[in-house]
């Protein structure tokens, strides 16, 4: 599977997640209350040169998540052309890419164990309310597990097709595909009650 | 409970694996993933609270770091990005899908389902994705309209296949229809 997290480790791998997401919190709601084209320049550099820090494998990883905005900056940018509103235009194309390379650095430098982590904290409220939060936390692994399950089945449903049909697979396998899952569904629910269930423990 | 919980991660891990189905070009050169499908899914089979939430759930996943949106995005990015309205209308857009089709017993259920789905994940999901791209983009909610119409007509037809699947799926395991469970 692709992975979003760093290739290397970075320095900022070692700074706790809980502190990265508020920071990141902050410099999101600040670049939104930004408005001189300049000050956004330097936040643009600035987060392009996080991204150079870590050496150039980090920044080709870091270039190839963020292609998905490019087609959102030329609309802007051709909208704004035409608009004779180039600075307004820049702002907005500068915002939008310093904000999702931000958003992007921490996803990358931040293990999926301590973003569990930081949710685990953040639903201790809930616990303190007597709510049971193992279902959430059953259903986050759960999802991470049945993903590459349904995946192999789908595969397997896709060349079974092609096995009997010169015509390739359309949307009708949507569903026995679904139908397979759903079967899964009661033996997982099944298993999981024979395990005691998801009564939280005494805690 | 158990089989809630698990029904909700299903359904996360479907929309998970609807995204990951390569795309289909339409003949206008538009791009469609099935991955909006899933999120109608949620909603004509799992009802409105469970729908939401197993949304709810999978953009969790999403939101910490797990490349599962379509074309194998994910991460913090998704959220700020212009993009990020829609996904801040799947939960709602389950939540209407299931709602009509928990009420609205009155006619077959393809039908029912379908047009819940084309309510729910296209009314609701566009009204919400809209909004988030004029707020990103500062664009006036008509001009962000004008963006996505393209993706219309692939949306159109992912509600009908969504209310087929719906009518099929519950003739074939009845029980797992939790939007029609008593």
């Amino acid at each position: 599977m692709i992975s979003l997290t760093s290739p290397v480790r970075t320095r900022a791998h070692d700074w706790p997640a809980g502190a990265k997401l508020a920071g990141l919190c902050l410099a999101t709601l600040g670049l939104f209350f930004l408005a001189d084209p300049l000050a956004h320049l330097a936040a643009l550099l600035a987060v392009l040169g996080l991204y150079a820090l870590p050496g150039r494998r980090f920044l080709r990883a870091g270039w190839r998540s963020l292609r998905m905005l490019w087609p959102f900056v030329l609309v802007v940018g051709l909208y704004h052309l035409i608009d004779a509103s180039p600075v307004q235009g820049a702002v907005i194309a500068m915002r939008l890419v310093t904000a999702v390379a931000l958003a992007t650095l921490v996803t990358m430098t931040t293990r999926l164990t301590e973003m569990i982590a930081v949710v685990h904290w953040l639903t201790a409220p809930l616990r303190r309310l007597r709510l049971n939060t193992r279902a959430l936390e059953i259903a986050m692994a759960l999802v991470i597990r049945l993903t590459p399950v349904l995946l192999d089945k789908g595969a397997a449903l896709a060349e079974s097709w092609r096995a009997r049909s010169p015509r390739r697979p359309n949307w009708r396998i949507v569903l026995p595909f679904t139908l397979l899952a759903l079967d899964d569904a009661d033996h997982i629910s099944d298993a999981l009650r024979a395990r005691g269930g998801l009564h939280s423990p005494e805690d | 409970m158990e089989r809630n919980v698990v029904m909700i991660a299903l359904f996360a891990a479907l929309i998970a694996v609807l995204g990951l189905i390569p795309k289909i070009t339409l003949a206008f050169g538009v791009p469609i993933t099935a991955q909006s499908m899933g999120v109608m899914l949620c909603g004509t089979v799992l009802g409105a609270r469970r729908g939401a939430l197993a949304c709810l759930l999978f953009l969790l996943l999403v939101a910490i770091g797990l490349p599962l949106l379509s074309g194998g995005r994910g991460g913090l990015g998704a959220f700020v990005a212009p993009s990020a309205g829609f996904l801040v209308g799947w939960p709602v857009a389950a939540f209407v899908t299931g709602w009509i089709v928990e009420r609205w017993r009155g006619a077959p259920l393809a039908l029912v389902a379908g047009v819940a789905s084309v309510l729910g994940g296209i009314v609701v999901m566009y009204g919400f994705g809209i909004a988030g791209m004029a707020l990103v983009l500062e664009k006036s909610l008509v001009e962000a309209a004008a963006l996505v119409t393209a993706f219309l007509p692939g949306d159109l037809l992912k509600a009908v296949i969504a209310g087929m699947l719906t009518a099929a799926l519950a003739r074939a395991r009845p029980g797992s229809l939790l939007s029609r469970a008593v």
